[in-house]
Protein backbone atom coordinates (compact mmCIF):
# COMPACT_ATOMS: atom_id res chain seq x y z
CA UNK A 1 0.00 0.00 0.00
CA UNK A 2 1.34 3.31 -0.69
CA UNK A 3 1.69 6.23 1.50
CA UNK A 4 0.28 8.75 -0.07
CA UNK A 5 -1.39 8.19 -3.97
CA UNK A 6 -2.45 10.77 -6.12
CA UNK A 7 -4.32 10.04 -9.33
CA UNK A 8 -5.11 12.21 -12.52
CA UNK A 9 -4.68 15.31 -9.96
CA UNK A 10 -6.26 18.85 -11.89
CA UNK A 11 -6.58 21.94 -10.89
CA UNK A 12 -7.21 25.16 -12.65
CA UNK A 13 -7.45 29.07 -11.20
CA UNK A 14 -9.67 30.55 -14.22
CA UNK A 15 -8.39 29.76 -17.30
CA UNK A 16 -4.87 28.58 -15.65
CA UNK A 17 -3.62 25.36 -14.96
CA UNK A 18 -1.72 24.76 -11.84
CA UNK A 19 -1.95 20.95 -11.40
CA UNK A 20 -2.68 19.03 -14.82
CA UNK A 21 -2.99 15.30 -14.32
CA UNK A 22 -0.58 14.73 -11.76
CA UNK A 23 0.29 11.28 -10.11
CA UNK A 24 2.51 10.98 -7.78
CA UNK A 25 2.84 7.30 -5.49
CA UNK A 26 5.09 7.34 -2.46
CA UNK A 27 6.00 4.30 -0.56
CA UNK A 28 5.75 4.11 3.35
CA UNK A 29 9.13 5.77 4.82
CA UNK A 30 10.03 7.01 1.09
CA UNK A 31 11.76 10.61 0.89
CA UNK A 32 10.55 12.05 -1.98
CA UNK A 33 11.77 15.10 -3.26
CA UNK A 34 9.46 17.96 -5.44
CA UNK A 35 11.27 20.15 -7.93
CA UNK A 36 10.36 22.17 -10.36
CA UNK A 37 11.07 25.79 -11.26
CA UNK A 38 8.90 28.99 -9.71
CA UNK A 39 5.28 28.95 -10.90
CA UNK A 40 5.80 24.95 -11.73
CA UNK A 41 2.85 24.51 -9.49
CA UNK A 42 4.83 22.50 -6.40
CA UNK A 43 3.24 24.35 -3.41
CA UNK A 44 -0.12 24.47 -4.80
CA UNK A 45 -0.09 20.78 -5.14
CA UNK A 46 1.11 20.74 -1.40
CA UNK A 47 -2.37 22.65 -1.07
CA UNK A 48 -3.91 19.92 -2.78
CA UNK A 49 -3.04 17.32 -0.92
CA UNK A 50 -3.68 18.81 2.83
CA UNK A 51 -6.98 19.77 1.49
CA UNK A 52 -6.40 23.84 1.99
CA UNK A 53 -7.38 23.89 -2.24
CA UNK A 54 -9.97 21.43 -3.57
CA UNK A 55 -9.22 19.61 -6.96
CA UNK A 56 -11.03 20.09 -9.63
CA UNK A 57 -11.07 15.93 -10.38
CA UNK A 58 -8.67 13.45 -9.62
CA UNK A 59 -8.02 11.61 -6.18
CA UNK A 60 -5.82 11.46 -3.14
CA UNK A 61 -5.12 8.74 -1.12
CA UNK A 62 -3.58 8.37 2.26
CA UNK A 63 -2.40 4.90 3.40
CA UNK A 64 -5.32 3.43 1.30
CA UNK A 65 -8.05 5.92 2.08
CA UNK A 66 -9.82 8.23 -0.09
CA UNK A 67 -9.02 11.32 1.30
CA UNK A 68 -9.83 13.72 -1.83
CA UNK A 69 -12.85 15.31 -0.29
CA UNK A 70 -11.85 15.18 3.39
CA UNK A 71 -11.88 18.55 4.90
CA UNK A 72 -8.27 19.97 5.56
CA UNK A 73 -8.68 19.80 9.54
CA UNK A 74 -9.39 16.03 9.43
CA UNK A 75 -6.17 15.38 7.60
CA UNK A 76 -3.48 15.83 10.41
CA UNK A 77 -5.80 13.30 12.42
CA UNK A 78 -5.54 10.87 9.85
CA UNK A 79 -1.58 11.54 10.34
CA UNK A 80 -0.52 13.89 7.75
CA UNK A 81 0.96 17.03 9.00
CA UNK A 82 3.02 20.33 6.84
CA UNK A 83 5.41 23.15 6.81
CA UNK A 84 4.84 26.08 5.13
CA UNK A 85 7.36 28.09 2.90
CA UNK A 86 6.31 31.19 4.30
CA UNK A 87 6.74 30.45 8.22
CA UNK A 88 3.22 30.49 9.81
CA UNK A 89 3.57 30.81 13.62
CA UNK A 90 2.00 32.38 16.64
CA UNK A 91 4.00 35.54 17.15
CA UNK A 92 3.01 36.54 20.47
CA UNK A 93 3.65 33.54 21.91
CA UNK A 94 6.26 31.33 23.06
CA UNK A 95 8.07 28.56 21.81
CA UNK A 96 6.71 25.83 23.54
CA UNK A 97 3.05 27.55 23.12
CA UNK A 98 3.35 27.06 19.74
CA UNK A 99 4.23 23.49 19.71
CA UNK A 100 1.62 23.38 22.38
CA UNK A 101 -1.21 23.95 20.15
CA UNK A 102 0.32 21.53 17.74
CA UNK A 103 0.01 19.10 20.43
CA UNK A 104 -3.42 20.17 21.44
CA UNK A 105 -4.56 20.04 17.38
CA UNK A 106 -5.05 16.46 17.54
CA UNK A 107 -6.27 15.78 21.54
CA UNK A 108 -10.19 15.46 22.65
CA UNK A 109 -8.59 18.41 25.33
CA UNK A 110 -9.03 21.10 22.55
CA UNK A 111 -12.37 21.75 23.01
CA UNK A 112 -11.93 22.49 26.73
CA UNK A 113 -12.86 25.59 27.90
CA UNK A 114 -12.61 25.28 31.74
CA UNK A 115 -8.83 23.34 32.39
CA UNK A 116 -5.88 25.63 33.51
CA UNK A 117 -3.81 24.80 30.15
CA UNK A 118 -0.77 25.06 32.26
CA UNK A 119 -1.68 22.31 34.58
CA UNK A 120 -1.78 19.92 31.43
CA UNK A 121 1.90 18.62 32.28
CA UNK A 122 1.89 16.19 29.50
CA UNK A 123 1.06 18.95 27.39
CA UNK A 124 4.54 20.48 27.90
CA UNK A 125 6.13 16.96 28.68
CA UNK A 126 5.08 16.23 25.19
CA UNK A 127 6.23 19.70 23.94
CA UNK A 128 10.00 19.74 25.28
CA UNK A 129 10.05 16.55 23.75
CA UNK A 130 9.08 17.69 20.19
CA UNK A 131 11.56 20.62 21.05
CA UNK A 132 14.62 18.55 21.53
CA UNK A 133 14.01 17.26 18.69
CA UNK A 134 14.90 20.43 17.36
CA UNK A 135 17.46 21.01 19.65
CA UNK A 136 15.24 24.12 20.93
CA UNK A 137 14.45 22.60 24.35
CA UNK A 138 16.65 25.51 26.31
CA UNK A 139 15.00 28.03 24.54
CA UNK A 140 11.33 26.58 25.29
CA UNK A 141 10.29 29.36 27.42
CA UNK A 142 11.25 31.98 25.11
CA UNK A 143 8.46 34.42 23.15
CA UNK A 144 9.07 33.51 19.35
CA UNK A 145 9.32 37.82 18.70
CA UNK A 146 12.81 36.66 20.15
CA UNK A 147 14.13 33.82 18.09
CA UNK A 148 16.03 33.66 14.73
CA UNK A 149 14.69 33.21 11.21
CA UNK A 150 16.52 29.92 11.15
CA UNK A 151 14.90 28.67 14.89
CA UNK A 152 11.44 29.32 13.93
CA UNK A 153 11.89 27.33 10.81
CA UNK A 154 13.28 24.45 13.52
CA UNK A 155 10.34 25.47 15.49
CA UNK A 156 7.62 24.64 12.42
CA UNK A 157 9.73 21.34 12.24
CA UNK A 158 9.23 20.89 15.63
CA UNK A 159 5.00 21.83 15.31
CA UNK A 160 4.90 19.03 12.72
CA UNK A 161 7.02 16.30 14.22
CA UNK A 162 5.03 16.82 17.86
CA UNK A 163 1.94 15.73 15.93
CA UNK A 164 3.74 12.71 15.01
CA UNK A 165 2.71 12.14 11.44
CA UNK A 166 2.60 9.07 9.29
CA UNK A 167 3.62 11.70 6.36
CA UNK A 168 5.33 14.90 6.33
CA UNK A 169 5.02 17.39 3.75
CA UNK A 170 7.86 19.96 4.15
CA UNK A 171 7.78 23.33 1.71
CA UNK A 172 11.12 24.54 1.37
CA UNK A 173 12.54 23.99 4.69
CA UNK A 174 15.99 25.47 3.50
CA UNK A 175 14.39 28.34 2.35
CA UNK A 176 16.09 32.24 3.88
CA UNK A 177 18.72 30.00 5.85
CA UNK A 178 22.40 30.98 6.13
CA UNK A 179 24.32 27.56 5.55
CA UNK A 180 25.04 26.98 8.79
CA UNK A 181 21.47 26.58 9.66
CA UNK A 182 20.73 24.71 6.97
CA UNK A 183 22.86 22.24 8.04
CA UNK A 184 21.12 21.99 11.20
CA UNK A 185 17.86 21.61 9.54
CA UNK A 186 19.19 18.84 7.34
CA UNK A 187 21.23 17.20 10.28
CA UNK A 188 17.41 16.80 11.67
CA UNK A 189 15.13 15.95 8.50
CA UNK A 190 17.93 13.01 8.44
CA UNK A 191 17.43 12.08 11.96
CA UNK A 192 13.63 11.58 11.74
CA UNK A 193 12.65 7.82 11.78
CA UNK A 194 12.01 5.53 8.52
CA UNK A 195 8.19 5.48 10.02
CA UNK A 196 7.44 8.85 8.85
CA UNK A 197 7.12 9.02 5.17
CA UNK A 198 8.40 12.54 3.92
CA UNK A 199 7.66 15.09 1.00
CA UNK A 200 9.76 17.36 0.15
CA UNK A 201 9.71 20.98 -1.95
CA UNK A 202 12.76 22.43 -2.02
CA UNK A 203 15.04 25.03 -4.48
CA UNK A 204 18.34 24.37 -2.83
CA UNK A 205 19.57 21.39 -4.92
CA UNK A 206 22.69 20.38 -2.65
CA UNK A 207 21.29 19.83 0.07
CA UNK A 208 17.92 18.37 -1.42
CA UNK A 209 19.51 15.70 -3.54
CA UNK A 210 21.41 14.26 -0.52
CA UNK A 211 17.64 14.48 1.02
CA UNK A 212 16.29 12.56 -1.75
CA UNK A 213 15.56 8.95 -2.84
CA UNK A 214 12.82 9.38 -6.04
CA UNK A 215 12.41 12.40 -7.21
CA UNK A 216 9.68 14.24 -9.01
CA UNK A 217 10.17 17.22 -11.28
CA UNK A 218 7.22 19.35 -11.96
CA UNK A 219 6.55 21.97 -14.98
CA UNK A 220 4.26 24.06 -15.72
CA UNK A 221 1.85 21.65 -13.36
CA UNK A 222 2.91 18.74 -15.27
CA UNK A 223 5.06 15.55 -13.87
CA UNK A 224 7.52 15.87 -16.60
CA UNK A 225 10.25 13.33 -15.06
CA UNK A 226 9.76 10.51 -12.32
CA UNK A 227 12.57 8.43 -11.20
CA UNK A 228 15.31 7.88 -8.41
CA UNK A 229 17.69 10.11 -7.94
CA UNK A 230 20.37 9.27 -10.44
CA UNK A 231 18.07 9.05 -13.51
CA UNK A 232 16.00 12.35 -12.99
CA UNK A 233 19.22 14.31 -12.58
CA UNK A 234 20.29 12.12 -15.62
CA UNK A 235 17.49 13.29 -17.65
CA UNK A 236 18.13 15.51 -20.37
CA UNK A 237 14.30 17.51 -19.63
CA UNK A 238 15.29 18.01 -16.10
CA UNK A 239 18.59 19.95 -17.64
CA UNK A 240 16.22 21.45 -20.09
CA UNK A 241 13.25 22.58 -17.57
CA UNK A 242 15.53 22.87 -14.29
CA UNK A 243 19.10 22.56 -14.03
CA UNK A 244 20.23 25.20 -16.50
CA UNK A 245 21.93 24.02 -19.72
CA UNK B 1 -1.40 28.01 38.61
CA UNK B 2 1.30 30.22 40.31
CA UNK B 3 -0.17 31.81 43.98
CA UNK B 4 0.03 35.35 43.81
CA UNK B 5 2.47 37.29 45.48
CA UNK B 6 3.58 40.99 45.27
CA UNK B 7 2.30 44.18 44.20
CA UNK B 8 -0.16 42.54 41.79
CA UNK B 9 -2.24 40.62 44.63
CA UNK B 10 -2.16 43.83 46.67
CA UNK B 11 -3.94 45.49 43.48
CA UNK B 12 -6.75 42.63 43.49
CA UNK B 13 -7.30 42.48 47.20
CA UNK B 14 -7.43 45.94 47.39
CA UNK B 15 -9.67 46.22 44.05
CA UNK B 16 -11.66 43.82 45.82
CA UNK B 17 -12.41 45.53 49.37
CA UNK B 18 -13.43 48.73 47.37
CA UNK B 19 -15.88 46.44 45.44
CA UNK B 20 -17.25 45.54 48.18
CA UNK B 21 -17.82 47.95 50.38
CA UNK B 22 -18.98 50.69 47.53
CA UNK B 23 -22.33 51.23 49.35
CA UNK B 24 -20.32 52.48 52.61
CA UNK B 25 -17.95 55.12 50.90
CA UNK B 26 -19.88 56.17 48.21
CA UNK B 27 -21.49 59.49 48.77
CA UNK B 28 -25.31 59.01 48.38
CA UNK B 29 -27.82 56.54 46.25
CA UNK B 30 -26.40 58.28 43.12
CA UNK B 31 -23.16 57.32 43.25
CA UNK B 32 -24.17 53.76 44.07
CA UNK B 33 -26.49 52.77 40.91
CA UNK B 34 -23.20 54.69 38.96
CA UNK B 35 -20.89 51.74 40.31
CA UNK B 36 -24.27 49.22 39.22
CA UNK B 37 -24.22 50.44 35.83
CA UNK B 38 -20.46 50.43 35.72
CA UNK B 39 -20.64 46.39 36.68
CA UNK B 40 -23.44 45.48 34.03
CA UNK B 41 -21.72 47.60 31.40
CA UNK B 42 -18.24 45.58 32.18
CA UNK B 43 -20.19 42.49 32.17
CA UNK B 44 -21.23 43.40 28.61
CA UNK B 45 -17.43 44.72 27.55
CA UNK B 46 -16.05 41.36 29.27
CA UNK B 47 -19.00 39.71 26.53
CA UNK B 48 -17.94 41.72 23.74
CA UNK B 49 -14.30 41.38 24.11
CA UNK B 50 -14.25 37.90 23.72
CA UNK B 51 -15.01 38.30 20.66
CA UNK B 52 -13.03 41.37 19.66
CA UNK B 53 -9.93 40.43 22.07
CA UNK B 54 -9.41 37.07 22.18
CA UNK B 55 -11.08 35.93 19.03
CA UNK B 56 -10.08 39.11 16.53
CA UNK B 57 -13.86 39.42 15.23
CA UNK B 58 -15.19 43.30 15.96
CA UNK B 59 -18.56 43.33 16.09
CA UNK B 60 -20.63 46.43 15.94
CA UNK B 61 -24.21 44.48 16.52
CA UNK B 62 -23.94 43.53 19.88
CA UNK B 63 -26.44 46.38 21.47
CA UNK B 64 -29.08 44.15 19.60
CA UNK B 65 -28.36 41.25 21.66
CA UNK B 66 -28.08 43.16 24.76
CA UNK B 67 -31.48 44.81 23.26
CA UNK B 68 -33.21 40.91 22.89
CA UNK B 69 -32.68 39.85 25.99
CA UNK B 70 -33.87 43.02 27.73
CA UNK B 71 -36.86 43.21 25.56
CA UNK B 72 -37.51 39.56 26.19
CA UNK B 73 -37.00 40.02 29.72
CA UNK B 74 -39.79 42.83 29.51
CA UNK B 75 -42.12 40.89 26.97
CA UNK B 76 -42.38 38.05 29.43
CA UNK B 77 -43.52 39.79 32.42
CA UNK B 78 -45.84 42.09 30.87
CA UNK B 79 -47.86 38.70 29.82
CA UNK B 80 -47.44 37.67 32.95
CA UNK B 81 -45.37 35.64 33.96
CA UNK B 82 -42.54 35.63 36.78
CA UNK B 83 -38.93 36.88 37.00
CA UNK B 84 -37.44 33.55 36.51
CA UNK B 85 -39.66 32.52 33.28
CA UNK B 86 -38.34 36.23 32.07
CA UNK B 87 -34.87 35.72 32.60
CA UNK B 88 -34.68 32.07 31.78
CA UNK B 89 -36.62 33.48 28.35
CA UNK B 90 -34.41 36.43 28.09
CA UNK B 91 -30.69 34.14 28.12
CA UNK B 92 -32.23 31.38 25.64
CA UNK B 93 -33.47 33.91 23.45
CA UNK B 94 -29.85 35.77 23.50
CA UNK B 95 -28.26 32.76 23.13
CA UNK B 96 -30.52 31.74 20.08
CA UNK B 97 -30.10 35.23 18.36
CA UNK B 98 -26.40 35.20 19.19
CA UNK B 99 -26.64 31.50 17.29
CA UNK B 100 -28.10 33.72 14.15
CA UNK B 101 -26.01 36.18 14.90
CA UNK B 102 -22.87 33.78 14.14
CA UNK B 103 -23.99 31.78 11.84
CA UNK B 104 -24.78 34.81 9.26
CA UNK B 105 -21.28 36.62 10.21
CA UNK B 106 -18.94 34.06 10.47
CA UNK B 107 -18.89 33.57 6.98
CA UNK B 108 -16.21 36.47 6.73
CA UNK B 109 -14.01 38.13 8.93
CA UNK B 110 -12.39 41.35 8.98
CA UNK B 111 -14.48 43.87 7.54
CA UNK B 112 -17.10 41.57 6.20
CA UNK B 113 -17.63 40.33 9.78
CA UNK B 114 -17.86 44.04 11.45
CA UNK B 115 -20.71 45.02 8.50
CA UNK B 116 -23.06 41.76 8.94
CA UNK B 117 -22.85 42.53 12.32
CA UNK B 118 -23.92 45.80 11.59
CA UNK B 119 -26.67 44.87 9.60
CA UNK B 120 -27.94 42.32 11.84
CA UNK B 121 -27.57 44.79 14.91
CA UNK B 122 -29.38 47.47 12.44
CA UNK B 123 -32.50 44.60 11.65
CA UNK B 124 -32.86 44.14 15.33
CA UNK B 125 -33.18 47.77 16.13
CA UNK B 126 -35.58 48.37 13.20
CA UNK B 127 -37.96 45.23 14.67
CA UNK B 128 -37.84 47.10 18.75
CA UNK B 129 -38.93 50.55 17.01
CA UNK B 130 -41.43 48.85 14.21
CA UNK B 131 -42.96 45.43 15.75
CA UNK B 132 -44.74 47.85 18.08
CA UNK B 133 -47.47 44.77 19.28
CA UNK B 134 -44.16 43.04 20.79
CA UNK B 135 -41.73 45.96 21.88
CA UNK B 136 -44.55 49.10 22.31
CA UNK B 137 -42.51 50.75 19.42
CA UNK B 138 -40.83 53.69 20.48
CA UNK B 139 -42.50 53.64 24.07
CA UNK B 140 -40.85 50.78 25.04
CA UNK B 141 -41.48 48.26 27.68
CA UNK B 142 -42.26 49.38 31.46
CA UNK B 143 -41.30 46.80 34.01
CA UNK B 144 -42.50 46.54 37.86
CA UNK B 145 -40.48 45.46 40.68
CA UNK B 146 -37.21 43.35 40.62
CA UNK B 147 -36.91 39.52 41.31
CA UNK B 148 -35.89 38.24 44.95
CA UNK B 149 -33.03 35.89 44.56
CA UNK B 150 -33.08 33.22 47.63
CA UNK B 151 -35.76 35.51 48.77
CA UNK B 152 -33.70 38.23 49.06
CA UNK B 153 -34.80 42.01 47.73
CA UNK B 154 -33.13 44.14 45.77
CA UNK B 155 -35.08 46.90 45.21
CA UNK B 156 -32.71 49.33 46.79
CA UNK B 157 -29.45 50.82 44.75
CA UNK B 158 -27.12 49.01 47.44
CA UNK B 159 -28.81 45.72 47.08
CA UNK B 160 -28.93 45.81 43.71
CA UNK B 161 -25.73 46.90 43.66
CA UNK B 162 -24.70 43.72 45.53
CA UNK B 163 -26.53 41.78 43.39
CA UNK B 164 -24.86 43.02 40.31
CA UNK B 165 -21.59 42.69 41.82
CA UNK B 166 -21.82 39.30 41.81
CA UNK B 167 -22.68 38.54 38.67
CA UNK B 168 -19.89 40.48 37.67
CA UNK B 169 -17.51 38.56 39.43
CA UNK B 170 -18.98 35.15 38.23
CA UNK B 171 -18.82 36.20 35.15
CA UNK B 172 -14.87 37.59 35.19
CA UNK B 173 -14.08 34.45 36.59
CA UNK B 174 -15.95 32.91 33.89
CA UNK B 175 -14.18 34.61 31.01
CA UNK B 176 -10.51 34.13 33.19
CA UNK B 177 -10.83 30.63 33.20
CA UNK B 178 -12.03 30.35 29.38
CA UNK B 179 -8.91 32.63 28.55
CA UNK B 180 -6.15 30.24 30.32
CA UNK B 181 -8.19 26.91 28.65
CA UNK B 182 -7.15 24.93 25.68
CA UNK B 183 -10.07 26.31 23.84
CA UNK B 184 -9.24 29.91 25.21
CA UNK B 185 -5.57 28.98 23.31
CA UNK B 186 -7.11 27.85 20.33
CA UNK B 187 -9.46 30.84 19.78
CA UNK B 188 -6.61 33.62 20.19
CA UNK B 189 -4.89 30.60 17.76
CA UNK B 190 -7.61 31.14 15.17
CA UNK B 191 -6.98 35.19 15.62
CA UNK B 192 -3.69 35.20 14.97
CA UNK B 193 -3.08 32.17 12.06
CA UNK B 194 -6.51 30.83 11.08
CA UNK B 195 -4.85 29.16 8.34
CA UNK B 196 -2.04 26.92 10.73
CA UNK B 197 -4.67 26.17 13.16
CA UNK B 198 -6.97 24.68 10.23
CA UNK B 199 -3.75 22.48 8.95
CA UNK B 200 -3.21 21.70 12.47
CA UNK B 201 -6.60 20.03 13.24
CA UNK B 202 -8.81 22.62 15.01
CA UNK B 203 -12.39 23.08 13.45
CA UNK B 204 -11.70 27.00 13.07
CA UNK B 205 -15.67 28.01 12.47
CA UNK B 206 -16.45 26.00 15.34
CA UNK B 207 -14.06 27.11 17.90
CA UNK B 208 -15.32 30.76 16.71
CA UNK B 209 -18.79 30.11 17.15
CA UNK B 210 -18.34 29.06 20.67
CA UNK B 211 -16.31 31.88 21.30
CA UNK B 212 -19.83 33.97 20.02
CA UNK B 213 -21.89 31.99 22.09
CA UNK B 214 -20.00 32.39 25.20
CA UNK B 215 -20.14 36.47 24.07
CA UNK B 216 -23.66 35.80 23.65
CA UNK B 217 -24.07 34.65 27.07
CA UNK B 218 -22.39 37.00 29.09
CA UNK B 219 -24.11 40.10 26.89
CA UNK B 220 -27.30 38.69 27.68
CA UNK B 221 -26.86 38.39 31.02
CA UNK B 222 -26.00 42.02 31.01
CA UNK B 223 -29.10 42.83 29.46
CA UNK B 224 -30.94 41.21 32.02
CA UNK B 225 -29.13 43.68 34.77
CA UNK B 226 -29.55 46.63 32.30
CA UNK B 227 -33.00 45.97 32.39
CA UNK B 228 -34.17 45.38 35.71
CA UNK B 229 -32.11 48.76 36.63
CA UNK B 230 -33.44 51.21 34.40
CA UNK B 231 -36.93 49.40 34.86
CA UNK B 232 -37.47 50.55 30.69
CA UNK B 233 -36.32 49.55 27.58
CA UNK B 234 -36.41 51.20 24.48
CA UNK B 235 -35.19 50.67 21.27
CA UNK B 236 -32.26 54.05 22.38
CA UNK B 237 -30.56 51.41 23.98
CA UNK B 238 -30.57 48.43 20.82
CA UNK B 239 -28.98 52.00 18.05
CA UNK B 240 -26.00 51.63 16.41
CA UNK B 241 -24.71 54.14 19.04
CA UNK B 242 -24.56 51.59 21.87
CA UNK B 243 -23.14 48.93 20.20
CA UNK B 244 -20.05 51.62 18.99
CA UNK B 245 -20.00 52.69 22.71
CA UNK B 246 -19.09 49.17 24.17
CA UNK B 247 -17.05 48.76 21.21
CA UNK B 248 -15.14 51.58 22.62
CA UNK B 249 -15.02 50.77 26.25
CA UNK B 250 -13.36 47.52 24.77
CA UNK B 251 -10.41 49.30 22.93
CA UNK B 252 -10.47 52.04 25.26
CA UNK B 253 -9.70 49.83 28.03
CA UNK B 254 -7.19 47.19 26.28
CA UNK B 255 -8.70 44.79 23.93
CA UNK B 256 -7.75 41.15 24.68
CA UNK B 257 -6.88 42.09 28.07
CA UNK B 258 -9.08 40.69 31.49
CA UNK B 259 -9.42 44.24 32.98
CA UNK B 260 -9.19 46.43 30.23
CA UNK B 261 -13.17 46.21 29.33
CA UNK B 262 -13.77 46.90 33.13
CA UNK B 263 -11.56 49.82 33.06
CA UNK B 264 -12.92 51.26 29.68
CA UNK B 265 -16.71 50.37 31.11
CA UNK B 266 -15.78 52.68 34.19
CA UNK B 267 -14.40 55.26 31.97
CA UNK B 268 -17.47 55.67 29.53
CA UNK B 269 -20.50 55.23 32.44
CA UNK B 270 -18.30 58.13 34.37
CA UNK B 271 -17.86 60.49 31.89
CA UNK B 272 -21.55 59.68 30.69
CA UNK B 273 -23.19 60.11 33.94
CA UNK B 274 -21.13 61.80 36.36
CA UNK B 275 -18.73 64.39 34.12
CA UNK B 276 -22.05 65.17 32.15
CA UNK B 277 -23.75 66.93 35.49
CA UNK B 278 -20.56 69.49 35.16
CA UNK B 279 -20.16 69.48 31.47
CA UNK B 280 -22.48 70.19 29.16
CA UNK B 281 -20.34 69.26 26.13
CA UNK B 282 -18.90 65.86 27.83
CA UNK B 283 -19.44 64.06 24.19
CA UNK B 284 -16.38 66.23 23.14
CA UNK B 285 -14.88 65.32 26.52
CA UNK B 286 -15.55 61.77 26.00
CA UNK B 287 -14.07 61.91 22.40
CA UNK B 288 -11.07 63.75 23.17
CA UNK B 289 -10.00 61.02 25.64
CA UNK B 290 -10.35 58.43 23.07
CA UNK B 291 -8.25 60.57 21.07
CA UNK B 292 -5.87 60.59 24.29
CA UNK B 293 -5.57 57.04 24.55
CA UNK B 294 -5.39 56.51 20.87
CA UNK B 295 -2.59 59.07 21.06
CA UNK B 296 -0.91 57.97 23.94
CA UNK B 297 -1.99 54.11 24.70
CA UNK B 298 -2.58 52.71 21.59
CA UNK B 299 -3.27 49.26 22.88
CA UNK B 300 -5.73 50.80 25.47
CA UNK B 301 -5.63 51.75 29.39
CA UNK B 302 -4.57 48.85 30.64
CA UNK B 303 -1.70 47.49 29.03
CA UNK B 304 -0.65 51.11 28.51
CA UNK B 305 -0.62 51.84 31.69
CA UNK B 306 0.97 48.68 32.72
CA UNK B 307 3.64 49.47 30.13
CA UNK B 308 4.21 53.02 31.34
CA UNK B 309 4.28 51.48 34.69
CA UNK B 310 7.64 48.73 33.90
CA UNK B 311 9.28 51.61 32.01
CA UNK B 312 8.97 53.99 35.22
CA UNK B 313 10.18 51.13 37.26
CA UNK B 314 12.99 50.40 35.63
CA UNK B 315 14.24 54.29 35.13
CA UNK B 316 13.74 54.34 38.99
CA UNK B 317 15.80 51.21 38.94
CA UNK B 318 18.33 52.33 36.87
CA UNK B 319 18.26 55.75 39.41
CA UNK B 320 18.90 53.46 42.59
CA UNK B 321 21.38 51.73 40.54
CA UNK B 322 23.82 54.69 39.89
CA UNK B 323 23.06 56.04 43.23
CA UNK B 324 24.48 52.43 44.79
CA UNK B 325 27.63 52.79 42.52
CA UNK B 326 28.33 56.35 43.66
CA UNK B 327 28.82 55.64 47.31
CA UNK B 328 32.36 54.67 47.97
Amino acid sequence: MSALRVKALCKAFGGLRVTTNVDLDVQPGERRLIIGPNGAGKTTLFNLITGELMPDSGSIELFGDDITRAPSRRRPHMGMARTYQIITLFPHDTIIHNVSLALLGLSKMRWNPFIDIKRLGHLADDGHAALTRVGLSHIADRPLSQTSYGERRRVEIAMALAQNPKILLLDEPFAGLSIDERRDVHQLLLGIPRDVTMVMIEHNMDVALEFAERITLLHFGEVIVEGTRAEVVADPRTREVYLGH
Amino acid sequence: MTPLTGPRALVYVVALAALATVPYWMPGDYYINVSSQILFYAIFALGLNVLVGYAGLVSLGHAGLLGIAAYATGYVLQSGYGHSAAILTALLLGLVSMAVYAVLSLRATGIGFIMITLALGEIVWGLCYRWTSITGGDNGINLHGRPRPFGLSIDSPSAYYYATLVVFLVALAAVTIFVRSPLGAALMGTRDQPRRMNALGYHVWGIRFWACMFSGLLTAISGVLFVYYTQFISPQAVDLTSSAEVLLMVISGGAGTLFGPIIGAALVVVVKSVVSGFIERWNLLLGAIFVAIVILMPEGLVPGTARLWRLAWRKAGARRGVKAEAKP
